[in-house]
C-alpha cells in the first residue's frame, strides 16, 4: 500500500515543447513550454490549477497531457509509464482514466447528431454495456450527477441547449468513463456567471464524492481561489510561482504575479484600481521569443542585470511548498 | 486611499441635468418562422453628460442589440419595432440614412465586439485613423491631420511610432487602444463600447480600461461601457443598467447596484460573481430564461425568481424610481 502511493497518477517530468524550427530551419522557433514539472496523486482527488495569460503555455500542457503533442524533451507518466511507450492496453485504459473538457461547448458537438450520440459512441468504444438497458442506466447516472435528467436530453440536438447545458453533457460523458483524471480546459470561460457556479459545483462533488482530480487550465484566478487546491502560474511557458492556491493568491511573491493580482478588477466600485502604474508598461514589449533569462524582464518592476543572464530557478518561500522563479528570494549563502 | 476617495466623489457628482442620450421605449425583435424573438422589448434610459453608463447582463439578453439599435444598425431579421432615440435632442429614429450617417462616428462613435479585428490588415495605423477624419471632415492639410493623429495616440496612451505601423505589429490591446483613438477621432459626444476587453488578459484589460477612463475626463466623452463582467463595471461605470431577457431590470449609480442592489436578478448577479478577496461557498442557481418568443406574463423574471408573489405571475412592474437615481422593475420595493 504504502508503495503504491509512492506511484503518483500523473507526472510531467521536466516537459518542454518547442514549435517551430525543424523543417523550415530558419523560421524562428517559439519556447511554448519549458521544463516544467508537476505531479497528482491518486488520492486524495485534488482540482490542480494551471493559470496564464494568453501565449502562457497552457493550453500546450493540456495538448501534451492529453496525447496530441509529443514533448521536445520530458516525459509525461501515468500510473509510473511514460505515455509515448504505453502498450495498446495501457493506452486504451489511459484514455478511458483521462478524460478532457473543453473550452467551447458549442464547437465540440457534430450538429447532426442528437445529444445520446455523445454517449452511445463513448459506450461503444470501451465497451461499457452489456445491452441498451444496461447504457441507459449508466448514462442517466451520469446525467444525474450533472443535475440533468435522459429523457430532457438525450434525444435533443446540440443547438437545442445553452451552452451551460452542453458543457455539463460534456462533463457527464466524461464522468460515464469513471475516469480518475480530468483535464479542463477554460471549461467555464464562455458559460454565463450566474451558470459558472453550476460546473464548478459539479467539479467540486467530482472531487470530493467521486473521488476525481481534475487539471483546471484556466486564466481566470478568482474561479481557480473558489475551488482550486493546488496552483502553477505560467508566464510565456516558464513555471514563475506555484502553492496552495489560497496560499499564492493571498500573498504572491513573483512580480509578475503580484501585477496579475493587481489588475483584477474588484467587484467593488470603492475598491478602483491604483491608476499611472500600469499605463507606462508597453506591452508590446511582452512578444515572446526571448530565449534566455527571465521572460518577464522587459515588464518587471524589480529587473536586475543578472535576470537577463539566466533563468532564475524555483526557490521555496517561507510556508511549505509555495515556490517561485524570482532572484527576489535566493537565500543567501553565507 | 486619498485617491480612491477623490475618484468616488468625482464618479457621485456627474451631472443628472445634460442627458446626452435618451432612449424611449425601445423595442427591437427578430423574426422567425416560429414567431418574434423579443430581443428588446422597451428598454428605456438616459446617458448623462460625461458618464460611463455600464449596461450588464447574461448573454442573449438584449444588451448588444439595445446598443446597435441605437445606433440603427440592427441587421435583418432584426428590426426596431418601436421606440424613440434622441441624441443631444434629434431623434435619431426619424432621420433618414443619409442624415444618419453623417451622424454616426462624429456623434456617436462605435468601439466593436473583438474591435482588434476590425483593422485593415493591409492599412498602416495612420491611413487608418486619416480614412476615419477626413470620410467625415474631408480632405485635410497633410502636416495637421499627422499632428492630430499622432495627439489622438499620445492620448490613448501609445507610443508615437505606431503611427507608421501595421495592425499585425500591435498586441491586442494596442490594437484595442487604436481603436479607442479612431472613436474619439472626430470628437464625438458619445461613444458605445461593446465589450472593449473581452479578449484580452487581465493586465492588458486594466490598461484599456484605465485608458477608456483617461479619454473620457480629458474630452468630457459619454461612455455607454456593454459588458458582463462585474468585476470591470465597478471599475470603470458611474451607473449600472441591468438587463434580463431583453428588459431594464434596475438602473442605479454604480455604488447602490453593488452595495444595496434591489432587483433578485442584480442580486443573483452581484453574488455570482467569483472574487479573490474570500472563499466562500458556491452560490448555485437553477433555471434557465424563458423562450424569448414566447414571455411569460407578468414579470420577465418570475419563473427564476426566488421571491415571486401572486402579482408577478400577472402584471408587469413598472420601472420606477424607488430612490433618487435608483431605478427598479419590481414589486418587492414598491
Amino acid at each position: 500500500m504504502a508503495e503504491l502511493q509512492e506511484i503518483p497518477l500523473l507526472e510531467v517530468r521536466k516537459v518542454t515543447k518547442v514549435f517551430g524550427g525543424g523543417f523550415l530551419r530558419f523560421a524562428p522557433t517559439t519556447v511554448a513550454l519549458r521544463d516544467f514539472s508537476l505531479s497528482i496523486q491518486e488520492r486524495p482527488a485534488r482540482i490542480i490549477t494551471v493559470a496564464g495569460e494568453s501565449g502562457s503555455g497552457k493550453t500546450t500542457l493540456a495538448n501534451l497531457i492529453l496525447g496530441f503533442l509529443t514533448p521536445t524533451s520530458g516525459q509525461i507518466l501515468y500510473r509510473g509509464v511514460d505515455i509515448q511507450k504505453m502498450s495498446h492496453q495501457q493506452r486504451l485504459t489511459y484514455r478511458r482514466e483521462v478524460q478532457a473538457v473543453f473550452q467551447d461547448p458549442y464547437a465540440v458537438y457534430n450538429p447532426f447528431y442528437r445529444i445520446g450520440h455523445v454517449f452511445d459512441m463513448a459506450i461503444k468504444n470501451f465497451g461499457l454495456a452489456r445491452n441498451r438497458a444496461e447504457a441507459r442506466a449508466l448514462v442517466e447516472d451520469a446525467l444525474n450527477v450533472v443535475g440533468m435528467r435522459g429523457e430532457e436530453v438525450l434525444e435533443k440536438y446540440p443547438h437545442q441547449l445553452s451552452g451551460g447545458q452542453r458543457q455539463r453533457i460534456m462533463v457527464a460523458r466524461a464522468y460515464l468513463l469513471k475516469p480518475r483524471l480530468i483535464v479542463a480546459d477554460e471549461p467555464v470561460s464562455m458559460v454565463d456567471a450566474s451558470l459558472r457556479a453550476m460546473i464548478l459545483d459539479i467539479m467540486l462533488r467530482l472531487r470530493d464524492e467521486h473521488n476525481i482530480s481534475f487539471l483546471y487550465i484556466t486564466h481566470d484566478l478568482s474561479t481557480a481561489y473558489q475551488i482550486g487546491d493546488r496552483i502553477y502560474i505560467l508566464y510565456q511557458g516558464q513555471l514563475v510561482e506555484g502553492g496552495q492556491t489560497t496560499e499564492v493568491i493571498d500573498n504572491p511573491k513573483h512580480p509578475y504575479v503580484q501585477l496579475l493580482i493587481e489588475s483584477i478588477p474588484v467587484p467593488d466600485p470603492r475598491e478602483t484600481w491604483g491608476r499611472e502604474l500600469v499605463l507606462t508598461i508597453d506591452d508590446e514589449q511582452a512578444a515572446p521569443g526571448r530565449q534566455e533569462g527571465c521572460p518577464f524582464y522587459p515588464r518587471c518592476r524589480f529587473r536586475m542585470a543578472r535576470c537577463l543572464e539566466a533563468a532564475p530557478p524555483l526557490y521555496n518561500l517561507d510556508s511549505a511548498d509555495h515556490q517561485a522563479a524570482c532572484y527576489l528570494y535566493e537565500v543567501p549563502t553565507a | 486611499m486619498s485617491f480612491s476617495q477623490a475618484s468616488e466623489n468625482a464618479r457621485a457628482s456627474v451631472s443628472q441635468e445634460a442627458a446626452v442620450l435618451q432612449v424611449c421605449d425601445l423595442r427591437v425583435y427578430y423574426d422567425t418562422p416560429l414567431g418574434a424573438v423579443r430581443a428588446v422589448d422597451g428598454v428605456s434610459f438616459e446617458v448623462y453628460q460625461g458618464e460611463v453608463l455600464g449596461l450588464v447582463g447574461e448573454s442573449g439578453c438584449g444588451k448588444t442589440t439595445a446598443a446597435m439599435a441605437v445606433l440603427r444598425l440592427v441587421q435583418p431579421p432584426g428590426r426596431i419595432v418601436g421606440g424613440q432615440v434622441f441624441l443631444n435632442g434629434v431623434e435619431l429614429t426619424r432621420l433618414s440614412e443619409g442624415e444618419l450617417r453623417r451622424i454616426r462616428w462624429r456623434e456617436l462613435a462605435l468601439i466593436p465586439q473583438g474591435a482588434m479585428n476590425s483593422l485593415n490588415p493591409v492599412m498602416k495605423v495612420r491611413d487608418q485613423i486619416a480614412d476615419a477624419i477626413e470620410t467625415h471632415e474631408g480632405k485635410q492639410p497633410a502636416r495637421e491631420l499627422k499632428e492630430r493623429i499622432l495627439q489622438l495616440l499620445a492620448t490613448v496612451g501609445l507610443p508615437a511610432r505606431v503611427y507608421n505601423m501595421y495592425p499585425h505589429e500591435l498586441s491586442g490591446g494596442m490594437k484595442q487602444r487604436v481603436c479607442i483613438a479612431m472613436a474619439i477621432a472626430l470628437n464625438p459626444p458619445l461613444i458605445i463600447a461593446d465589450e472593449p476587453t473581452s479578449a484580452l488578459d487581465v493586465v492588458v484589460q486594466r490598461v484599456v480600461g484605465e485608458t477608456l477612463l483617461r479619454v473620457k475626463e480629458q474630452l468630457g466623452v459619454s461612455i455607454i461601457l456593454i459588458g458582463h463582467d462585474m468585476g470591470l463595471q465597478a471599475q470603470l461605470a458611474n451607473r449600472v443598467a441591468v438587463m434580463y431577457a431583453g428588459h431594464l431590470v434596475e438602473l442605479a449609480p454604480v455604488l447602490a447596484i453593488f452595495s444595496a442592489p434591489l432587483h433578485p436578478y442584480t442580486q443573483l448577479l452581484i453574488e455570482a460573481i467569483p472574487t479573490i478577496k474570500q472563499r466562500k461557498p458556491l452560490k448555485l442557481t437553477e433555471g434557465l430564461t424563458h423562450d424569448l418568443r414566447n414571455p411569460p406574463p407578468g414579470c420577465i423574471f418570475h419563473l427564476r425568481c426566488p421571491h415571486a408573489m401572486d402579482v408577478c405571475r400577472s402584471e408587469k412592474p413598472p420601472l420606477r424610481e424607488v430612490r433618487p437615481g435608483h431605478f427598479l422593475a419590481c414589486y418587492l420595493h414598491a
